[in-house]
């Protein structure tokens, strides 16, 4: 079985990238081509695949050789069934969790090799250029750092003197992430609400993580002032070590989700964190 | 003046994501537990995109939008109930399976085959839209391929926003990697847009809208064709919900202090 093995990095527009992917499956005369599930990869491989008569699968896990048998893993339902299965059809283009892309071409000894450029084709989308998400300038998001921490609506409530505390808030989570390194994520509900949107300008819908947000890849997860429910927990399947800080002892968090459960006053519990941290 | 467009929107339903979903055998390859019993809600990114779809709609006199539902009528029906009061749309539904083991190759013909199906289409004023992944398949390519057998060359993935001038000319924020987004302007339409979460929140119920809606959607749903959507090529060999149930330690009664060292020692550890 013939396997080949590219990278796809950078942008680039649909137009221009499918016919370019699609010259670049064929040219290659393999039975399986392995790319990264990159932003540029998912949005044009899917059309090229298509365009060169090859199958396409996408948020790959895991893939086995056996001799002429491949069978791949992909979850379903977001991250909540997962599936293995093989197909007939050659070729097949793999696309997998780019996280995992490197460990799946050394397992099968492949080397991969940057995507060839194709001839310009003729396209309406011009790129202007890339831009940050939210309006708090350095990015929140930080896919290489250890720690996930995550957000709730909880820090945009109410607090023991009857008034909410958004710029405290504010500062507390900013000071955690300069102080940490750590990746924010967010639950729904959070990125959801007007007053947060305002308050919270270093974060967005990009930082969802969950049902309709992200599956971030971290050693390590903290959760601080959410609920712990089903949808958003899903997108904490590939963080193994959880922490939770929440005021209610039967969260979510507390029925088999999180390895610890403080019962605490997140804000108290993330003051003293970032004094312990300077 | 600025023509009418026509938006139409790729979305179908999904167990709703509170329910406990427990994968088993069927004579069609795999399926879900009680599977028709299961509550549905519309995708919640296809959603996304709905909403959008009328937001754009109210700024151009004379707009229409179009969802395409590809699922079982039944449930279509049922989940129509609460779907047509969120905004003003016409259905066209298809019959067929829906849901995250069957091929997105054989979904996305028979959504291409109803979206050239509409009467007096015009492919030069429209926009199609749909999520940027479902909620079950979860793999970001039906659009794709719809988009690809309908001669659609312009596509845009994980979409947040999405500005049109009068000119036809529009911009789009795409969520790229690191927390970024490619900012990207196109002259003119058809072109495809894959919806992120836009920036949206979820419409209030409108019963107005719901009867309006209604009137048409029922007729639709009468006469949609039954399509026949399988799991393609695909050959399972596992479907399983991994044990994920975790032995909590649940700490009470801890002084600020010490939970605050404890947490930094694990973070450092």
């Amino acid at each position: 079985m013939k396997i080949a093995a590219f990278t796809i990095d950078g942008n680039g527009t649909f137009a221009q990238d499918v016919p370019a992917f699609a010259a670049a499956l064929a040219a290659a005369g393999a039975d399986i081509v392995l790319v990264p599930g990159t932003s540029r990869a998912r949005r044009s491989m899917p059309a090229a695949a298509m365009r060169a008569g090859a199958a396409i699968d996408t948020n790959v896990v895991d893939v086995t050789v056996d001799g002429d048998k491949a069978t791949v893993q992909r979850w379903a339902y977001r991250q909540r069934i997962l599936t293995a299965f093989s197909r007939a059809a050659r070729p097949w283009v793999i696309v997998t969790d780019p996280a995992l892309f490197a460990d799946i071409c050394a397992k099968l000894g492949v080397a991969p090799s940057p995507i060839p450029a194709g001839a310009p084709a003729e396209t309406r989308t011009k790129v202007n250029g890339v831009v940050a998400a939210g309006t708090g300038g350095e990015s929140t998001i930080r896919p290489d750092s250890p720690l996930l921490f995550v957000a709730g609506a909880g820090w945009t409530k109410k607090q023991a003197d009857g008034a909410t505390h958004l710029d405290e808030a504010a500062a507390t989570i900013t000071g955690f992430l300069a102080k940490s390194g750590a990746s924010l994520g967010s639950s729904k509900s959070l990125v959801d609400m007007p007053e947060a949107a305002k308050a919270f300008s270093f974060m967005s819908h990009m930082n969802q993580v969950g049902q309709t947000g992200a599956t971030p890849r971290h050693a390590k997860g903290l959760s601080t002032c959410c609920h712990g429910e089903e949808p958003h927990v899903v997108g904490w399947r590939f963080v193994n070590d959880r922490r939770a800080v929440n005021l209610d002892a039967n969260c979510g968090w507390a029925q088999g989700k999180a390895d610890v459960l403080y019962v605490a006053d997140a804000f108290a519990v993330m003051k003293k964190v970032n004094e312990l941290l300077a | 003046m600025a023509k009418p467009l026509n938006i139409i929107v790729c979305g179908s339903l999904v167990p709703d994501p509170l329910q406990t979903l427990e994968p088993v055998q069927t004579p069609q390859g795999p399926g879900l537990k009680n599977e028709q019993m299961l509550p549905s809600v519309l995708d919640p990114w296809a959603a996304c995109a709905l909403y959008e779809a009328a937001n754009l709609a109210k700024q151009r006199a004379g707009s229409t939008v179009t969802l395409v539902a590809l699922g079982p009528k039944a449930k279509l029906q049922q989940l129509m109930m609460t779907v047509a009061q969120k905004a003003p749309f016409q259905l066209v539904a298809v019959n067929a399976p829906a849901g995250g083991f069957t091929d997105a190759r054989e979904t996305a013909a028979e959504l291409a085959k109803a979206i050239k199906a509409i009467p007096g289409l015009d492919l030069s004023a429209t926009l199609l839209f749909g999520g940027c992944a479902s909620a079950s398949r979860d793999a970001g390519v039906t659009l794709q391929f719809v988009a690809e057998t309908l001669g659609i060359t312009e596509f845009f993935m994980g979409v947040d926003e999405l500005k049109l001038a009068d000119d036809d000319t529009f911009t789009v924020l795409e969520r790229i990697e690191g927390g970024q987004y490619l900012s990207s302007t196109c002259s003119g339409f058809p072109a495809a847009i894959g919806w992120a979460t836009g920036s949206l929140p979820e419409p209030p119920n409108n019963p107005q809208t719901g009867m309006m809606n209604m009137r048409g959607i029922m007729p639709a749903l009468m006469k949609a064709p039954v399509a026949s959507v399988g799991t393609g090529g695909i050959a399972y060999e596992k479907t399983e919900v991994p044990s994920a149930k975790r032995a909590t330690v649940v700490k009470k009664d801890m002084a600020v202090d010490d939970i605050a060292k404890e947490i930094v020692e694990w973070i450092k550890g």
